[in-house]
């Protein structure tokens, strides 16, 4: 009814303000940095273009190009570990509290759930203290089970610090594709399940030949999210290991880097190209990933439920 | 999967659940070792989730010899100590903390509402020339980070004068809620019957009524917008951290992160303030709870 009049003014007013903010806090600002990732600021502050020098630099010069492969090796494993542990646990309670009393549902629900809502410095903290060997709890608590003898300080080595923190933010998010599992699971109509089980399947074939294949959507998305927040996380290592990501690095990640090289540490000067620049390749790892999932994952899991 | 029509409205939820209630009535008459087995595998998994919480909470109420004496014991007379308590409330602003991180938090959920609303009821009912490609526009923010855009905001900020500004970073988090919020919101309000909107048409409404009757009518979504889009900012450290690290604007992430960085070895201290910094979000979380979840199991995000 609207089309041969001029644009309604009221569908501008409804969507300016939201447009306007949006474009003006994030898509220009990230724009923005992405140009400044082809530009060096000189001394008198004086922004000059320099192609892919910036690129070079992160590559190849030896300040930046170590630490940079360094925490994008880091990052793909603290990625790994979320997507082995953090995400087939979360399935396997998922799995369990659906077949749970819907009493017991919102009980497990609401605990599992719990970590997930405490802001990351808390938890940081609090699993600092944890696995202090000067409080000493983590070791009583493997002598309750005859394993005290394999305490360490994991934090501390260099071997294990970087899954330590990883198992802990699984740990604190696994609360996240818990209740999106759980809430595929529970939207399988009944009668699918009923008729298998008439066919004679068990508990154990029902749910890989008949619910998997059915939340496969819901593992992409769960997937996605992990890929997304595990290259965007800063906030668990800096509490814990700060902005140095210590021991020696090794819990540094993209995220951990990118603030060290835009505000600068210790004997090094913060540099915003730089630092615009290493945000310009977490954009392009991101973007990878989100347009693999569209266009790779979404298509195929598309025609496999057709 | 599809992911406009899987969208649905949180009515739907019961009835999954009521069936999943009589089958396991159903398999309850032979009790399965199986089922024992998933019992305890859930049971182990609350442990495993709420002790460390648990633990910290109440060692806050010890005194420092019985911290490390007894760790695993609950405080009794004998071992009780409010010093922990007492040096965090005369050390730390978490007053001036606690009321900036609430102001930030407030304003940019309701300004999120708001604007996100009238966006996603744009977006949902009329049909005007390029629709589709302004709503893929506005939903990019759902799958890319703002934090990236960070080098571009602080000189977006220091040009504006918005650094160490409580306006700053209630601006920048509702151009990091946005995106979700129209995209949750669009999706109930599609639900919305037609006929309703079109009686109050006929009867003389104008549009900006039309919204306004909408609204209460997608009140059930707010649950999924406020896990998703408002515990981040509540927890959020790395805006206040580079827009607004001074004492008089840090929220209360960034004063707990600042003060337990300087308090580091006074444990008594230290487990005081996290347990202050974590009470009111469980007590506001076990309200809401049962809220949220339901509004992200009715598919909203599916």
């Amino acid at each position: 009814m609207y089309e041969r009049k001029k644009f309604p003014s009221h569908i501008l007013v409804f969507l300016a303000p939201a447009v306007i903010i949006y474009t003006i806090f994030m898509v220009y600002p990230l724009l923005n940095s992405l140009r400044m990732s082809f530009y060096t600021v000189t001394p008198d502050h004086r922004e000059v273009f320099a192609g892919l020098d910036n690129y070079v630099n992160l590559f190849t010069n030896d300040i930046f190009a170590p630490r940079f492969w360094g925490a994008l090796k880091n990052n793909f494993i603290f990625f790994a570990i979320h997507m082995v542990v953090q995400n087939s646990i979360a399935l396997m309670l998922a799995a369990l509290v659906a077949n749970e009393h819907r009493r017991g549902a919102n009980f497990y629900r609401t605990i599992y759930f719990m970590p997930t809502v405490l802001s990351v410095v808390i938890i940081g903290f609090i699993w600092n203290l944890i696995l202090n060997p000067l409080w000493g709890v983590s070791k009583s608590i493997l002598d309750v089970v005859h394993l005290g003898s394999l305490y360490q300080p994991w934090l501390g080595l260099a071997a294990t610090a970087l899954p330590t923190v990883a198992l802990i933010s699984v740990w604190q998010f696994i609360g996240i594709p818990l209740v999106l599992f759980y809430a595929a699971l529970i939207a399988i109509p009944e009668e699918l399940m009923e008729a298998a089980t008439v066919d004679g399947a068990t508990g154990w074939g029902v749910f890989w030949r008949i619910k998997f294949p059915l939340i496969l959507p819901t593992v992409g998305i769960v997937s996605i999210l992990t890929f997304v927040g595990n290259f965007n996380a800063f906030d668990l290592i800096y509490t814990m290991k700060g902005a140095n990501a210590g021991p020696d690095y090794a819990t540094d990640i993209m995220g951990t880097f990118f603030y060290r090289t835009f505000f600068g540490q210790q004997l090094q000067l913060g540099d915003p190209s730089m630092g615009a620049t290493v945000a310009a390749m977490m954009f392009l790892i991101i973007l990878t990933g989100v347009l693999l999932y569209m266009f790779v994952w979404q298509r195929r899991v598309q025609t496999f439920e057709m | 999967m599809n992911t406009t029509t899987s969208l649905s409205a949180s009515t739907d939820v019961n009835t999954p659940t009521e069936s999943a209630r009589t089958r396991k009535a159903r398999n309850r008459i032979r009790p399965s070792v199986g089922g024992i087995i998933a019992q305890l595998i859930l049971l182990i998994y609350a442990v495993i989730a709420l002790f460390p919480i648990f633990l910290i909470i109440i060692n806050s109420f010890k005194a420092k010899k019985y911290i490390f004496g007894e760790p695993f014991a609950v405080p009794t007379p004998a071992t009780f100590d409010l010093i922990g308590y007492k040096t965090v409330l005369e050390r730390a602003n978490f007053g001036v903390y606690f009321m900036n991180s609430l102001i930030v938090t407030v304003a940019a959920l309701l300004l999120t509402l708001l604007i996100g609303s009238m966006a996603a009821f744009a977006l949902s009912e009329y049909d005007f020339k390029g629709n589709t490609l302004l709503a893929l526009y506005l939903s990019i923010g759902i799958m890319i980070p703002i934090r990236l855009g960070t080098v571009g905001i602080l000189k977006l900020m220091v040009s504006l004068n918005l650094v160490n500004t409580l306006v700053g970073l209630i601006l920048v988090y509702i151009a990091q809620a946005l995106p979700l919020t129209i995209f949750i919101l669009s999706a109930f309000m599609r639900q919305v019957p037609k006929e309703l909107k079109d009686a109050a048409r006929i009867d003389g409404a104008n549009e900006y009524q039309i919204y306004r009757m909408i609204i209460p009518l997608v009140r059930p979504a707010v649950g999924a917008i406020g896990i998703f889009t408002m515990i981040p900012i509540w927890n959020d450290l790395w805006f206040p951290l580079i827009l607004a690290p001074s004492s008089s604007t840090a929220t209360i992430t960034l004063g707990v992160q600042q003060f337990l960085g300087q308090f580091v070895s006074d444990w008594n201290a230290v487990l005081a303030s996290l347990t202050l910094a974590m009470i009111p979000i469980l007590v506001i979380y076990l309200i809401f709870s049962s809220q949220m979840i339901r509004s992200i199991t009715s598919g909203a995000l599916k």
